[in-house]
């Protein structure tokens, strides 16, 4: 699906970032002009203040009041208390942040937690626990793909999606390329690469 | 006191070393020790909580009517604040509080205005219905520019350069002249280096929670929770606030205490009664999260004809924002460099204060001194590798060259020519030194609590940066108490504990670990007392053997069972970190040497490092998995710094124009070459481990190196950091046809 056209308003720098909600009484007439503009249209509006949504997060319906301009990252982190996806960049640049969508890596700093709705969501919580861990996760110990750990379960979402898409034959340049989109500032790399290479091989 | 006669050093290198101990501290480990667990690869104790998500960062930290903070940063140099809408802004709802800061801004970045708010929409909301507008007011923000006679002067009739109160002068001209002029061959030179923003993923940002009649807490991103204390006043409380820090995102020497924003979250905190959170933006963190100061390094070297340096010094001028401290590269600091003279100057500009950063000083000193060094070996056509070792003066570092020269192939590699082989990619390889030399210190204290279920808790307010203490700590006392790492639970990060140091100068673990393993053996003797009685006989005919505590008579116990004989309230003691004793001879400083090997393609520009050899020293090796981490992190932020990273400003206005991170680029998995670590271990004297620190030299000499290949591949010397395309090529085009 093209995010670009389910929606009127897709990412949230059109509205946050894009200097047309510089005051609120200028968003809420951005608003209005916007219902009405889909009203003609029949498209859903939603906004600009709270709703509620639903997300199918780890395998669970979960229920919370998000703004449009949500973004799938704040609404994990905040509503649903979902803390290991990690706010760095915040423009899709380092994949602190992934998680799956329908399965797939995505940065979801860069998705609206309403263009979500309905899509399966898994974040590095739903993978496993401390005490019952991923394969993957349970490599990432092992080596100690991890220093500060801030961007440990964005590595951990790209390693075990290589994993799973590429299962034992997961050669060292596929792991490096499922990795290449998220950025480590201690440089574990070489412990990453070895933990999703050991855990390939229990696949 | 006691004294006490063992074998220290290591790796051939052993010494017989008397030294006067205090009485309750431990017998040092010898180089001939057998240890059980330290030395061993062992997986991080807070390892699955990392993995899984379960690690509450500051940033994490949710509590109930939390709110938010942020600032609006300067976006000018220099500036004065024209106006301000802060009635605009107050009037946006969810907005609880504003507060302006008026006066003149010195550098982009400063804080206009902190806005607090019920969410982080309502404080973006806020922060833009402000609407400032600036008096923009002359400035400089280049080390050229603030010397540049007429520039602007950060404090009005200073000047805006010193002399590096800290390295500010050395040697002697006279000698200097001399020498220089007296040398068989003489190389001069500029190099440059650029400013670095430590970038820790985690920003810095507190959060202030005046607790409303119960206890109040502040949880703190941070590389020393006693520093956050002070927040206490802030908050309106009568002493030091309590801190936590669990998990820190980084810190790489930027996160020594309070910012503005950490300060007023607090103010706000107190007034309105609720906890509020402040956390730098991705922006805000280029801008004022601390950064590395830059450098413009004249140089000149002499030496003899076989490869004896005989004179070396120059100028430095470098820039660590609007103050002056250090601005210094420390190029003069490994070999002999027979007669110096050197000047490192601090010039001011309208910019953001640097701030220490992983080996102050030493990463730009170290690429303009090893780039002398090559210069000097390609004009007396000598080897690189031969000029290093003929001016080391460390002990293990010759052994620590020969390690890495045979793991490299480094006498194969030069035979090489520069440019040789078909086709644009040319290789090379290089090599430069790191020095390290801080034991640590301080009096702290490491508690070790055993309950009667055998579950050990230790207990420290020091933080763990990622750098691996709760491991080191974990490690250490289970090896002096016999029994699984498992059952060690490392609790540290709180300010409640025995205080603990900073994390920094590479010292958090030889300032902790004796003092762990002081308690570690108290705590052992006492289950030891225990078991005598149990068993009545004398405790020191108790002993642990091979995880078992043995007693007269065949008599045995597990760990487990001698926990057994502890009473309901458990068992506490505290460890000490006494003074340092003397080092082993000669092996006082760490020693480290890294080896790089590069392509360089010379149509494009592009370098890539292919493979890099890191030998390092850091005393005893306490856990081999987390030390090899630090190396291999070392290198790669090395990488880093040799190739990509590069905070660039607006010349007229002086605002960040790359402060983001696809913007400021920093190494990624593609460009991570093959890393061979090699740790040397030697016991290094000091303390009853012989522990050192590794965190910093491991970043020392990797750009250095780098630059060297890029040398041997393609006959161009690249004199400026980041060694990007266009100055690949601009190199290029210079070399002598």
């Amino acid at each position: 699906m093209d995010p670009q056209n389910r929606s009127g308003v897709t990412r949230r720098g059109l509205l946050k970032g894009a200097g047309l909600a510089a005051a609120t009484g200028a968003l809420m007439r951005a608003g209005e002009a916007l219902a009405r503009e889909a009203a003609d249209a029949n498209v859903r509006v939603q906004g600009p203040g709270p709703e509620k949504l639903t997300l199918q997060v780890n395998g669970q319906a979960r229920e919370l009041l998000a703004e449009p301009r949500e973004t799938l990252l704040d609404a994990l982190r905040l509503p649903l208390d979902l803390t290991g996806a990690k706010p760095v960049c915040d423009r899709g640049a380092c994949g602190a942040c992934t998680v799956w969508l329908d399965g797939e890596p995505v940065y979801a700093c860069t998705l609206l937690a309403l263009e979500c709705e309905g899509r399966a969501i898994t974040t590095v919580e739903g993978l496993g626990t401390p005490s019952s861990m991923h394969p993957v996760q349970d490599a990432f110990v092992k080596d100690d793909g991890m220093q500060c750990g801030f961007c440990t379960p964005g590595m951990v979402m790209s390693c075990a999606w290589a994993v799973k898409t590429h299962g034992k034959g997961l050669t060292e340049e596929q792991a490096r390329a499922a990795t290449a989109g998220n950025l480590c500032r201690c440089g574990t790399y070489p412990h990453v690469l070895k933990a999703a290479l050991r855990a390939a091989k229990g696949a | 006191m006691p004294s006490v006669t063992y074998k220290a050093g290591g790796e051939g290198l052993e010494r017989e070393l008397t030294v006067e101990i205090h009485e309750q501290d431990a017998t040092p480990w010898g180089a001939d020790a057998v240890l059980r667990l330290v030395g061993g690869e062992h997986p991080r104790p807070d390892g699955p909580a990392k993995a899984t998500g379960a690690a509450r960062y500051t940033y994490d930290v949710a509590r109930p009517r939390l709110a938010y903070a942020g600032s609006l940063l300067c976006p000018y140099a220099h500036a004065r604040l024209k106006d301000i809408d802060e009635a605009g802004a107050r009037a946006v709802p969810g907005v609880l509080d504003v507060r302006v800061n008026r006066g003149e801004y010195r550098h982009a970045g400063q804080a206009v205005a902190v806005v607090c708010a019920e969410n982080e929409h309502a404080l973006g909301d806020g922060l833009r219905a402000l609407k400032a507008t600036y008096e923009v007011l002359p400035a400089a923000v280049t080390v050229e520019d603030a010397l540049k006679p007429g520039a602007a002067e950060v404090e009005p009739g200073k000047g805006n350069r010193e002399v590096d109160a800290r390295r500010g002068r050395q040697g002697d001209p006279g000698a200097f002249a001399k020498a220089f002029e007296a040398s068989a061959v003489q190389v001069e030179a500029e190099f440059r280096t650029q400013i670095q923003t430590h970038s820790a993923f985690e920003p810095h940002g507190s959060l202030s929670d005046p607790g409303s009649g119960g206890e109040a807490v502040v949880f703190a991103s941070t590389q020393a929770t006693s520093a956050f204390q002070g927040l206490g006043r802030n908050l309106g409380l009568d002493g030091p606030a309590r801190v936590i820090a669990d998990h820190v995102g980084g810190g790489f020497g930027a996160k020594f205490g309070p910012m503005s924003g950490d300060q007023a979250a607090a103010e706000f905190a107190r007034k309105l009664q609720r906890p509020v959170k402040y956390m730098c933006t991705r922006r805000e963190e280029h801008l004022v999260g601390g950064n590395r100061p830059d450098s413009i390094q004249r140089l000149k070297l002499g030496g003899t004809k076989d490869g004896e340096i005989t004179a070396f010094g120059g100028v430095s001028d470098g820039t660590a924002g609007n103050g002056t401290g250090g601005a210094g590269a420390a190029n003069t600091i490994v070999y002999r460099l027979g007669a110096q003279d050197m000047e490192q100057g601090a010039v001011r500009t309208f910019t953001a204060r640097g701030a220490a950063f992983r080996a102050p000083g030493h990463p730009q000193g170290s690429f303009a001194l090893e780039g002398m060094l090559d210069l000097y070996a390609a004009k007396a056509g000598l080897d690189p590798l031969e000029v290093r070792r003929k001016n080391d003066r460390h002990p293990l570092r010759a052994l620590q060259w020969q390690i890495g020269a045979e793991k490299l192939g480094w006498s194969t590699w030069r035979k090489t020519k520069p440019g040789a082989g078909k086709g644009p990619v040319k290789r090379g390889v290089g090599c430069a030194a790191a020095r390290w030399g801080n034991p640590g210190g301080g009096k702290w204290n490491v508690e070790v609590a055993i309950a009667r279920d055998a579950s050990v808790t230790v207990r420290n307010a020091a933080q763990d940066i990622g750098t691996g203490t709760k491991s080191v700590l974990q490690i250490v006392v289970a090896e002096e108490l016999g029994c699984d790492l498992a059952r060690v639970n490392v609790t540290i990060a709180d300010t409640r504990f025995p205080p603990g140091p900073g994390s920094g100068g590479s010292t958090t673990a030889p300032s902790l670990a004796p003092a762990a393993r002081e308690a570690g053996l108290r705590a052992r003797e006492q289950l030891e007392g225990l078991l005598a009685v149990e068993w009545s006989t004398e405790p020191s005919k108790v002993r642990l053997e091979k995880g078992l505590f043995r007693g007269p008579g065949g008599k045995k116990a597990s760990f487990e069972e001698a926990c057994g004989l502890i009473g309901e309230q458990g068992l506490s003691v505290t460890g000490q970190r006494r003074d340092n004793w003397k080092s082993a001879d000669g092996l006082g400083e760490t020693a480290g040497c890294q080896f790089a090997q590069v392509a360089v393609d010379v149509e494009t520009g592009v370098v890539r490092v292919e493979r890099v050899v890191a030998v390092h020293d850091c005393g005893r090796v306490i856990n081999a998995l987390s030390a090899r981490n630090q190396v291999n992190g070392g290198v790669i932020q090395g990488i880093s710094y040799a190739l990509f990273e590069e905070r660039r400003l607006d010349r007229a206005q002086g605002d960040m124009v790359n402060p983001t991170l696809d913007t400021y680029r920093i190494t990624g998995m593609a460009d991570c070459p093959t890393i061979d670590v090699v740790l040397t271990s030697v016991v290094s004297g000091f303390n009853n481990m012989g522990v050192m620190g590794l965190g910093e030299p491991a970043t020392v000499p990797t750009a250095a190196a780098v630059a060297g290949a890029v040398f041997h591949a393609t006959g161009a010397q690249v004199r400026e950091l980041p060694m990007t395309p266009d100055r690949v090529l601009a190199a290029l085009a210079r070399r002598p046809s």
